[in-house]
């Protein structure tokens, strides 16, 4: 069996690959993903143009100009380099908010859904009560446990989309676990924790890469929302959330403050939502020619 | 149908339990004795006596599961508390909040539908046309677009171009003013609308194209039914169930108080309220409208599951479950 995967895997990625890239939307997003990371990786290696703290009292909001490419802030900090650094922060917080709730709502899914019988209906009802609240509602009360501040940004939203992962990956558990290869491993004598990681993760795939996409794009839009709110990211360290609500109030006199968190926000999502459209429509053969 | 309902209401009752147990746990995980939790920063100013016997009338020295049943047994009494920030009951602090979200979730549902769906209906009927294009990428956008940068940039048009401040002023009721309310509502409906309508749109837009491929149409065209009627008659009643299904969902979140778009435009509703709650420490009241608003949207989603009955007659409960 080893050897047989290996083949099929080999085989299967480059054609994985040739229909993203001739997906329209898959490609879009792909494109705008790898920039947003490219830029998120200035981030981290501290390539901006000024320090992104760093006050210049007498370019208070300036105008957009050769030395400040998007302009000043009401501190004189340069929007661009806060720009870059917020990408870094934001891109952070989904990153690691959909790994954590990626890995979690995956292991619980899948064993619930590989268990059945009462196990598996206590954890959906568990689940069930989780998605009872509003997105937004439920990441405010986490927050107001926690207290506000980056990481803990990161464990609310977990905590928000553990759920969604969870029902994602149940869901083709239950259909894959009756299927003959998995009595066959059986019959063989797999240990069950074998079959559940060899047999059965494997052909979850799927859905589960689709839901990555989109919960990433979900993820930067919650962010955002926590900090725009004064929940999540904390001033003075940016985050587009961050410098969108600091540019209110102050729209008439520098409208380039709001312009720019603000298509960086967007753009983001739409990012991810294109990548993830694009591919559904290459994993899900189900939707393929719709 | 009944035995579905009633499979469904007693489901419904280990969720709202639930429910209110993780409400009353997160409550107490927050930082700080439950003194402070319940008073708030207030607490702080309490002498030793006092504060031991405030301990005793909340029962706070007694074990977290009493705590707990006593607690649900005052919310059985409609009692959620008290807000000291308020100064009043918890619950009638949210009943006098409630209004303002009810009336902007209603404004925000009557715009997305009307918009997602006649775009949704255009766009799949004239599939690949221009029309078709230009709702894909209204919805893309629409979907993208984070709907407090949307409220920033409506308030910015208006301020600078049309010198209106929509957010500023004291609250209109509608019984007291129509127009001022009308006025000071319709751009956050709009707002929440326009980002509604993308989602409406686009499920309105592939329902109908699924339903567009099925045999029961070709039969209609092919009895030689104007395309006008088929349309109507046929595609959208049959497509509606999942829009009905997104439109419920919507109406739920709308009405746990759209939080960021209140706190902007400065509506006096149940997501500033929270917001509030929060920010000033007043737990009891984040305990209480958190648990009003979560078994809202419970009962919603029920409502939902139960008219899907009725819309479709072909989704056969007894069996499904």
């Amino acid at each position: 069996m080893p050897a047989n995967t290996e083949l099929k895997h080999e085989s299967r990625l480059p054609e994985f690959w040739r229909r993203l890239l001739r997906n329209r939307s898959g490609v879009v997003g792909l494109v705008i993903i790898t920039f947003y990371l490219f830029v998120g990786l200035l981030g981290v290696l501290d390539l901006t143009p000024f320090p992104p703290l760093e006050n210049h009292a007498p370019d208070r909001l300036s105008g957009p100009s050769s030395r400040y490419i998007m302009g000043t802030d009401l501190f004189g900090r340069d929007v661009a380099s806060r720009i870059i650094e917020g990408t870094t922060n934001s891109l952070r917080v989904a990153i690691f908010s959909v790994a954590l709730s990626g890995i979690v709502g995956i292991a619980i899914g899948i064993t619930a859904g590989f268990l059945g019988g009462h196990i598996d209906n206590a954890i959906m009802r568990l689940m069930d009560i989780l998605f009872a609240f509003p997105v937004i509602l439920l990441a405010l009360l986490v927050v107001t446990v926690l207290g506000a501040g980056l990481n803990n940004t990161i464990i609310a939203i977990s905590i928000v989309y553990t759920p969604i992962f969870t029902r994602v990956a149940r869901g083709p558990v239950l259909f894959v676990k009756e299927m003959e290869f998995v009595l066959a491993a059986r019959a063989i004598g797999t240990p069950e924790w074998r079959i559940l990681l060899q047999h059965i993760l494997p052909n979850t795939t799927a859905p589960l890469i689709v839901q990555i996409s989109l919960g990433l794009s979900l993820a930067l839009l919650t962010e955002a929302g926590l900090s725009f709110l004064g929940l999540g990211t904390q001033p003075p360290q940016p985050s587009w959330g961050v410098m969108l609500s600091e540019s209110r109030g102050l729209a008439e006199m520098a409208p380039w403050l709001m312009i720019a968190p603000g298509a960086a926000i967007m753009l983001g999502v739409l990012g991810f939502n294109l990548l993830g459209d694009g591919l559904r429509d290459v994993l899900d053969p189900r939707l393929r020619h719709r | 149908m009944f035995r579905y309902l009633t499979q469904r209401l007693i489901a419904f009752v280990p969720t709202v339990i639930g429910i209110s147990l993780l409400v009353f746990i997160a409550i107490r995980l927050v930082p700080g004795d439950a003194i402070t939790a319940t008073l708030g920063t207030e607490a702080g100013m309490l002498t030793e006596a006092q504060r031991e016997s405030l301990r005793e009338y909340f029962s706070l020295d007694r074990p977290a599961a009493e705590q707990y049943i006593v607690w649900v047994g005052g919310l059985l009494q409609g009692d959620f508390g008290f807000s000291t920030r308020h100064g009043a009951p918890v619950l009638e602090v949210i009943v006098q909040r409630l209004p303002v979200t009810i009336q902007l979730a209603v404004m925000t549902t009557i715009i997305s539908v009307t918009l997602g769906l006649t775009m949704g209906t255009l766009s799949a009927v004239y599939y690949n046309s221009a029309i078709d294009l230009f709702s894909r990428l209204f919805t893309l956008i629409g979907m993208a677009m984070p709907n407090f940068w949307l409220a920033t940039l409506i308030i910015f048009v208006l301020s600078v171009f049309f010198g209106i401040l929509p957010n500023s002023g004291d609250y209109a009721e509608l019984t007291e003013d129509p127009l001022r309310n009308l006025s000071q509502l319709i751009f956050p409906a709009l707002t929440l609308g326009v980002s509604f309508s993308a989602s409406v749109m686009r499920t309105t837009r592939s329902a109908i194209l699924e339903v567009l491929g099925q045999d029961y149409i070709r039969t209609a065209r092919g009895k030689g039914l104007h395309e006008r009627t088929v349309i109507t008659r046929h595609v959208v009643r049959n497509a509606l169930i999942p829009v009905v299904t997104l439109i419920g969902i919507e109406m739920g979140y709308l009405l746990g108080g759209a939080v960021i778009i209140e706190e902007i435009f400065a509506l006096p509703g149940l997501g500033r309220l929270v917001l509030n709650a929060i920010s000033q420490r007043d737990y009891a009241l984040v305990q209480g409208a958190t648990l009003f608003i979560a078994f809202n949207f419970v009962l919603i989603n029920l409502a939902v599951d139960v008219l899907y009955a009725f819309i479709d007659p072909r989704i056969s409960y007894a069996s499904k479950h």
